[in-house]
């Protein structure tokens, strides 16, 4: 059937990338180093007072996030150009789009194991207090998880077939995740202070839907970008 | 059936350009089922390039092509399924085991019949299966990239410069596999800077000078020439 050789490839792409990325062991861990760096920097910034921290937290930590995770999605592509293997991987028979889901899948699971280190370092450094609405709250990081890395896989995949990658990719992105990194920091600021205006749930159904439009769009449209 | 339908690989008037520079300019190419050709042209000559459209991996700027009957531009999907190609940088990942990599290959290609253990038997890698790639010299990865490919009996196989950084048993060994899938049927084109290591399995050669092919390239109405008779 042709949806569970689909779906065989998908599970090949992420345990190879996983794999790999276990036994290499640089990725990870410069790319967790670099999340907690820009948080640490930032409550360097922002002083000792307990107040501003608490309130920038949501902003800091999407921030880290964002840059951190614009790592993670060059170097998933970078184990691939380094010896031809996306050519390899572009000629092997099937649909395309499972290249895409696969590293979609292996890059939520990396930048979502990142991130919890990164969010325990944010809660300690902010002094952030947990809400009542804590399960809302994790709804909406994985969420906005989920939009950051929709995203930043595709354009990865992109500029992986472009020569100044690595200066493109950002450019590329950046402009691309703001309306997702607007939503997710407003909601998650909103559920920290209280949510007193209930914004968040509004903020959490524009998530969704941005979440939705660009998961259907880049799966259309992979195949297409990947092609030399 | 038609002739052309019969063919491995059908090109009519290929061209591809990358910016304002043509590398193919109008190739034409008929390859029958069992027929093992050899392309030959200067570096820079287009063979890699009209390697890389018969493979899918590049879209030409003009031009048909139909593998197995097939046109790569409707049936892309379809016509990997019957092609396999050796590149030139082997495509492997440092990070796994010889094993890995073809069991990795395997799950990407739908799942294979051959055992993988006897697959690297076959190609000299037993005792370094369970080794990571990082450690393999150029020649071993070669190796290890002629196992995954003919580990889904591909009714095409595309070779660019397959000798390269093979030591004799290494040649052997590859004119055994290129053998072996003429016999069955298979079709192959092998890029060549010299003929002499594939010269007793090659039926003919195509040369490419300057993204034209020189001399005739449609054999449709013909059959292959024997190994010995047919090389340039």
């Amino acid at each position: 059937m042709t949806w569970r050789r689909d779906w065989s490839r998908v599970r090949a792409i992420v345990w190879k990338d996983l794999v790999t990325e276990r036994r290499s062991k640089a990725g990870f861990s410069s790319v967790t180093a670099l999340g907690v760096t820009i948080l640490v920097l930032f409550g360097f910034a922002l002083g000792p007072d307990a107040q501003v921290l608490r309130d920038a937290a949501a902003g800091a930590l999407w921030l880290a996030a964002l840059f951190a995770g614009v790592l993670a999605f060059s170097r998933s592509y970078q184990v691939e150009l380094e010896s031809g293997a996306l050519e390899q991987l572009l000629q092997y028979p099937g649909s395309r789009w499972t290249i895409y889901v696969g590293k979609l899948l292996s890059n939520l699971i990396f930048v979502g194991l990142m991130l919890v280190i990164v969010i325990v370092t944010a809660i300690i450094l902010f002094q952030v207090r947990i809400p009542a609405t804590w399960p809302s709250l994790v709804a909406i990081l994985v969420l906005g998880v989920v939009g950051v890395v929709v995203l930043g896989t595709f354009y990865a995949g992109m500029a992986s077939r472009i020569r100044a990658r690595e200066v493109l990719l950002p450019l590329l992105l950046f402009p691309m995740l703001v309306p997702v990194l607007l939503a997710a920091m407003s909601a998650s600021k909103a559920l920290l202070t209280g949510d007193l205006m209930h914004e968040a749930s509004a903020w959490t159904r524009l998530l969704i839907a941005y979440d939705m439009i660009f998961l259907v769009a880049t799966l259309l449209a992979f195949e297409h970008v990947i092609e030399a | 059936m038609d002739v052309q339908s019969e063919l491995a690989v059908d090109a009519r008037g290929i061209a591809r350009r990358f910016g304002p520079k043509w590398v193919l300019r109008g190739v034409s190419l008929a390859v029958h089922p069992g027929e093992v050709v050899g392309l030959l042209g200067e570096n820079g000559s287009g063979k890699t390039t009209l390697l890389r459209i018969l493979s899918t991996l590049l879209r030409p700027s003009a031009g048909t092509v139909s593998v197995f009957g097939r046109d790569i531009a409707i049936a892309g999907s379809e016509v990997r399924d019957d092609v396999s190609f050796l590149a030139h940088t082997p495509g492997l990942y440092d990070d796994l085991t010889a094993l890995e990599n073809l069991r990795f290959a395997a799950e990407m290609a739908g799942g294979s019949s051959v055992d993988l253990r006897d697959l690297i038997e076959r190609v000299g890698l037993a005792r370094v299966a369970d080794e990571r790639v990082r450690g393999f010299s150029s020649g071993m990865q070669r190796r290890l990239a002629l196992a995954r490919m003919i580990l889904r009996r591909p009714r095409l196989l595309l070779l660019d410069e397959p000798y390269s950084n093979l030591d004799s048993d290494g040649t052997v060994l590859m004119n055994s596999v290129i053998s072996e899938a003429k016999r069955t049927g298979s079709a192959a084109i092998i890029v060549l800077h010299e003929l002499a290591p594939a010269a007793g399995i090659l039926d003919r050669t195509v040369t490419i000078v300057d993204g034209r092919v020189m001399g005739p390239s449609l054999s449709s109405g013909s059959r292959p020439k024997s190994a010995a008779g047919g090389i340039a």
